[in-house]
């Protein structure tokens, strides 16, 4: 800090503040630590119980360790399922679909009309910002009631793809991460192609979408994790035991195995994989994703 | 662009236009549809209903505001209203604290990336797996009372955290704060790390101490995530739901929230006028804070912008 200063008064004033320095920073790795614990313990907790058997989960503190880590009876258990149609294999394959399809849409109408209103000028082109603007005003989650009676209508309860038409349909956050994107993106790229002769949807298609991959990557991971995790939806609107997602599954759990929770950590650790996974992958696109899809968001 | 190639040109023009037309009808007609489907005639027959007594299946008539004063004047609702203080209360502690670890974050620590994931992983957690790891983290005798008892803390005189009225609404919070907390310091993070690292230089040079840097520079830098971070958790702690219907058993022992009341309502009482006007209630309450702190940043920011600015200019003096 003191670098500048000369002599010996200086240099007692220097230590001094390196001590002062090096005291912070074991502060500051001793609160970091502290955050890092309480944010791991209970992911720990759950990780640990949920190699215990029946009767060791009964004997033992919630917290000592299990007798053996390879038994892996609970997640054989929760993968099979009480009956087959809550078992999780089969909710990760719905969730899989789910999230293929709501994120494939998202990305097409979220490209798509990210590239209308950002290339071209039309009367309403205002309009439909604001419109969406508007919307993220709007808590979605107090408009469930009336949302429920128009699902009703069409006919789209209990069945997967009104599920994700609901799903895909609500989303501004993708629209907005393609339109910054557009925004950063030279103009003179799909003009020259139309001016030597490519159609718009060319331009689009060939050209655009493809130089688009970071902004579908930003999309798809956030959209993905979201959808994958959503509930309330999928508890109102496939709530025939027909359908299970991945997050109704793990709910319906707390029927058959009440507070076995030796069991029932070994699907909440099995459902935990997905996003960790694709967060180790794409931390960087997760973190950006955030902040660009929230600041208008 | 010779006169001889004028028609040919115009030809052309005219073609692209229809094609432009096209383009646009097409590319914009099913987000708007769906926009018009899941918000906007939501939105309308939210407000619509909201004056009617009416369920899923029957309209029993038109009653004005009398879903309205029943919502303010019966204590059940006004107190799962006031429930969600305990929210915003979290909401103070969480944004203090994503903010805090922000900062820490970006002053060149080693093991930033890594404290930074493993601090923001909760956020992508699912919410039931959420609510059972934390059923679990609070039953009586299991993970956080066997933590406090190594601490020396008796059981005895610890509370069952879900049952006992006086606290389980602060554990609930908890877990809210728990998966949140890391979001709101990535955002921060981000808008940290985009400020002028020559500012700090100068503000060094100035003679600033951290404090000082942290509320001339930072602060004023972050201004917008910083709103958007609170008008986020504000919005989220008034329409909460997870914590209290997963942990606390769908809002058993006085936990439920407003959102719940309203989930209630509509899905197992069946009176669908009353929820409306329930959520009429919540968004207006949303919409009114979202305002009032646009304008209260906009007064008390204002100030610090001031001084940054003057900070700033100084800096440049110095050089």
């Amino acid at each position: 800090m003191t670098t500048h200063a000369a002599g010996n008064r200086g240099l007692t004033q220097n230590r001094r503040a390196v001590a002062r320095k090096t005291l912070l920073r074991i502060l500051a790795y001793v609160s970091l630590l502290l955050a890092c614990f309480i944010a791991l313990l209970p992911l720990w907790s759950a990780f640990t119980v949920s190699f215990k058997t029946a009767e060791e989960y009964s004997s033992t503190n919630a917290m000592t360790l299990p007798q053996n880590w390879m038994n892996l009876e609970n997640y054989a258990q929760v993968w099979r399922g009480n009956q087959p149609s809550q078992s999780l294999l089969r909710a990760f394959a719905t969730s899989g679909l789910v999230v293929v399809i709501v994120v494939t849409v998202s990305v097409m109408m979220g490209s798509m009309l990210g590239y209308v209103l950002n290339r071209f000028r039309f009367p309403g082109n205002g309009l439909i910002r604001n419109l969406f603007l508007i919307a993220t005003l709007i808590p979605g989650i107090a408009m469930q009631v009336s949302t429920y009676q128009i699902m009703t209508d069409l006919k789209m309860v209990n069945t997967l793809w009104g599920y994700m038409i609901l799903m895909s349909g609500t989303d501004v956050i993708s629209i907005y991460i393609f339109l910054q994107f557009f925004e950063n993106l030279d103009v003179a790229l799909d003009e020259s192609a139309v001016l030597e002769g490519c159609t718009y949807f060319g331009a689009f298609f060939r050209i655009l979408l493809p130089l688009t991959v970071p902004a579908i990557v930003t999309v798809a991971v956030l959209k993905g994790v979201g959808v994958y995790n959503e509930y309330y939806n999928a508890n109102l609107y496939l709530n025939s035991g027909k359908y299970y997602t991945v997050s109704t599954a793990l709910y319906s759990f707390s029927g058959p195995y009440k507070s076995q929770y030796n069991i029932i950590c070994a699907g909440v650790l099995l459902t935990l994989l997905p996003p960790l996974i694709v967060f180790l992958v794409f931390q960087k696109q997760v973190y950006a994703g955030l902040a660009s899809g929230s600041v208008k968001g | 662009m010779t006169n001889a190639a004028a028609p040919d040109l115009r030809q052309r023009r005219k073609k692209i236009n229809g094609q432009k037309v096209l383009l646009i009808v097409t590319f914009s007609v099913i987000p708007l549809f769906l926009l018009a489907l899941f918000t906007y005639v939501p939105f309308f027959r939210m407000i619509r209903f909201s004056f009617y007594n009416m369920s899923y299946t029957k309209n029993k008539g038109f009653v004005g505001l009398d879903n309205y004063v029943k919502i303010f004047t019966r204590e059940e609702y006004v107190s799962a209203m006031l429930l969600s203080l305990y929210y915003m209360a979290g909401a103070a502690i969480q944004l203090s604290l994503a903010l805090f670890f922000a900062t820490l974050l970006t002053s060149g620590l080693k093991g930033s990336g890594l404290f930074k994931g493993i601090m923001f992983f909760p956020f992508l957690v699912n919410g039931i797996a959420i609510g059972y790891m934390f059923k679990f983290f609070f039953t009586r005798g299991f993970v956080l009372d066997t933590v406090l008892q190594s601490l020396g803390i008796s059981l005895e005189s610890l509370p069952y955290w879900l049952r006992d009225q006086s606290v389980n609404n602060w554990s609930l919070v908890f877990t809210s704060v728990w998966k949140y907390c890391g979001q709101n310091m990535v955002l921060f993070v981000g808008a940290i790390a985009s400020i002028d690292p020559t500012l700090y230089e100068a503000a060094t040079i100035d003679g600033a101490n951290k404090w000082q840097q942290f509320k001339a520079i930072i602060l004023p830098g972050i201004k917008t995530v910083f709103m958007l971070n609170l008008i986020l958790s504000i919005t989220g702690s008034l329409s909460a739901f997870e914590p209290a219907y997963v942990v606390g058993s769908m809002g058993a022992n006085g936990t439920a929230t407003f959102f719940i009341k309203i989930h209630q309502m509509a899905h197992v009482h069946n009176k669908v006028g009353m929820a409306c006007a329930m959520a009429m209630v919540l968004m207006i309450l949303i919409l009114v804070f979202t305002v009032a702190q646009r304008l209260f940043f906009r007064y008390v920011m204002k100030d610090s912008e001031n001084t940054f600015n003057g900070k700033a200019n100084r800096a440049k003096a110095l050089w």
